[in-house]
């Protein structure tokens, strides 16, 4: 069912960003970017939730925590940059800010859907990720432009993340269908608007766009790196365990 | 005569604000007092952070993580509350990790399952708010008024804490074996949160003098326990001590003696948590430093250009 | 190792139309990250509209000392009050 696997590619990917940024909870450099980070995934966890619902209402029976708890590693659609481990705080926020990016384009398109709900979820979306964009930029031009040690460091977190950037303007048979019937976004279409985005922050940070090479692939057919399955084991470990139990 | 006028500003229900005159004492007392408050916080989002990412819907996952980004919050209210007696964050964190400053010892315990999160929003938050209250008439005024917020704020982290407690007791029997081993572990725990009775307290004396303390001890804890016993009994679960007696002539609840040993135990740096905490807080703050550095350089770097 | 970062005082508006009002303050090390602290900080549960940050270096203060010489006079000052006057019974809008 296409409209059902499309908003869960979305939903997943809010939902698995979000568990990671929240792993820095009381591990935050200062206790502001504490409260940032924990800021920026209750907003993604919000998002999640919102898409999920929607899918739940789709599904017919499954409600959103049962998409979130009770799916197994292949029938997750996250893009795979978003499962990557956190890493030091420089692998984070070049996670960030390529995924706000993205995310801050793919929402502006979403929001004219002519699905209703689809297009009421990208429109409060944005708005939040707006913010996340603007946060994750600065903090690449305060590390880029900051001290040798933290040139280096973000420099080669871009380098080790460019990998899996490829997947955001992928366009499969179901990103097709429902680009054609005006529900879903033309992936493709919005990489020179990312480009630029992440050009203009590079050059202000005084960072090099790292050479394209192997790029990932394959969440959307529910392929993803072996980070996946632990982050799952963590996740969903409470309701697996007790299967009878209402939390 | 700076000494009569400021204790009769006191004795007149007068705050004292950061440029007023106040003894050196009050000072010392007030800088102990709410960096140990602010330390408190920010170690507290250490066993609620336990279980985050495990948490088991996603609606108690959000309600978590806001809860513990309030912590974070209200510890930054605190040490900017206290840097205004004259003395920085940078010197407070070194306080902390140097083990010269304490913070409240209930976060020495572990989070050990799901359920803890429902007794600590109920128990710890519960004793937490009893106690601010009754600061917000605290007499130095940038203490009152981050009470005043903070307490505002504090209300629905109980609230989770016992809908947690609540739902898990009337859940399955795995469930309520799950709620009632969190309130056996976290019960006594609470109520040393209250700290030492009154008459081995040894600053009580002037703290209430100068409307530090606005209400001793002993009588916030009666107070806390005096509310919670109902509570407890309401959803069914059983409070850990066999003393436990509503005293009629009283108007109290009459309870056991308190483990002192254990008390002072923990306090003294012999609990379960204790190196665990501020090993994480250390690391925390060592793994963080490069990015802190490079801010202040691309900070420094702005600032020159905007001269040139 | 001394790492002091600039402290800056928040004001908030919580709504169009009030005046600002001092919340506490925030550290950062530039405005923009000053700015974005006291979002987090201080606008959790919608308190503002617009917020005013002042490094609080900048900020000036009336000494506790100067507050008769400084603000008594306007006490006996009621004239500037308007429940100073008597208005004849009756009359309305004034």
């Amino acid at each position: 069912m296409s409209l059902l696997n499309y908003t869960l590619r979305i939903a997943d990917s809010s939902l698995i960003s979000a568990q990671r940024l929240s792993g820095w909870c009381s591990k935050g450099p200062t206790l502001e970017e504490d409260i940032a980070l924990s800021n920026i995934s209750l907003d993604l966890f919000g998002q999640a939730n919102g898409f999920l619902e929607y899918a739940s209402e789709i599904d017919g029976s499954k409600s959103a925590d049962d998409f979130a708890f009770k799916r197994n590693e292949r029938e997750f659609y996250n893009l795979k940059i978003t499962e990557q481990e956190n890493g030091h705080f420089g692998d984070t926020i070049a996670r960030l800010f390529f995924c706000s990016a993205f995310n801050f384009l793919f929402y502006t398109e979403l929001s004219k859907s002519k699905d209703e709900t689809l297009s009421a979820l990208a429109a409060k979306s944005l708005k939040e990720v707006k913010y996340h964009l603007k946060h994750s930029k600065s903090w690449m031009i305060r590390l880029g432009d900051g001290t040798e040690e933290s040139k280096l460091k973000i420099q080669e977190s871009l380098n080790s993340i460019w990998q899996f950037t490829g997947e955001f303007f992928e366009m499969d048979e179901i990103d097709i269908q429902m680009n054609g019937s005006g529900i879903g976004v033309n992936n493709t279409s919005l990489k020179s608007s990312w480009d630029k985005i992440i050009n203009e922050t590079l050059e202000q940070a005084k960072l090099t766009r790292p050479e394209d090479t192997y790029m990932q692939t394959g969440s959307k057919k529910g392929l993803h790196t072996e980070c996946l399955g632990h982050l799952l084991s963590e996740m969903q470990y409470l309701p697996r365990a007790y299967p009878d139990a209402k939390w | 005569m700076n000494e009569k006028k400021f204790q009769e500003k006191i004795d007149l229900e007068k705050k004292i604000e950061p440029k007023d005159w106040m003894p050196a004492d009050y000072r010392k007392h007030l800088i102990r007092q709410i960096s140990q408050h602010a330390h408190s916080e920010i170690i507290g989002m250490q066993p609620e952070g336990n279980w985050i990412s495990r948490a088991p819907s996603l609606r108690a996952k959000m309600i978590l993580l806001a809860k513990v980004q309030d912590e974070a919050g209200h510890g930054l209210y605190l040490y900017s509350a206290c840097e205004t007696l004259g003395i920085s964050r940078e010197e407070l964190v070194q306080q902390l990790q140097e083990g010269k400053a304490k913070y409240s010892s209930i976060f020495n315990y572990p989070t050990l399952s799901w359920a803890d999160m429902g007794a600590v929003g109920w128990l710890v938050d519960g004793a937490a708010i009893v106690n601010q209250v009754s600061l917000q008439r605290t007499s130095y005024g940038p203490y009152s008024r981050g009470m005043v917020k903070i307490c505002k704020e504090e209300s629905f982290h109980q609230r989770q804490g016992y809908e947690i407690m609540a739902d898990m007791a009337n859940g399955t029997p795995q469930q309520k074996e799950m709620a009632q081993d969190a309130l056996n572990r976290f019960w006594w725990p609470s109520i040393m949160m209250f700290g030492p009775q009154d008459s081995d307290s040894p600053r009580t004396g002037n703290a209430m003098k100068w409307k530090i303390k606005r209400q001793f001890n002993d009588e916030l804890r009666q107070k806390f326990i005096d509310q919670t016993v109902g509570q407890a009994e309401v959803i069914g679960l059983t409070i850990p001590d066999p003393d436990l007696k509503w005293n009629e002539e009283k108007g109290h609840y009459d309870f056991g003696e308190m483990d002192w040993d254990e008390f002072w135990s923990v306090v003294n740096g012999n609990g379960p948590c204790n190196i665990q905490r501020l090993e994480h807080h250390k690391k925390a703050h060592s793994e963080g430093k490069w990015v802190r550095e490079a801010a202040k350089a691309y900070s420094k770097k702005q600032k020159s250009t905007e001269t040139n | 190792m001394a790492e002091n970062t600039d402290v800056w005082e928040v004001f908030i508006q919580s709504k169009n139309g009030l005046a600002h009002k001092h919340v506490g303050n925030v550290h950062a090390t530039d405005k923009e990250m000053a700015l974005q602290n006291a979002r987090d900080l201080y606008t959790r549960r919608n308190e503002g509209s617009c917020i005013w940050i002042v490094k609080s270096e900048y900020i000036v203060s009336s000494e506790s000392e100067d507050g008769e010489a400084f603000f008594d006079p306007s006490n006996d000052k009621m004239y500037r009050h308007p429940t100073f006057y008597t208005m004849p019974e009756g009359s309305k809008n004034i």
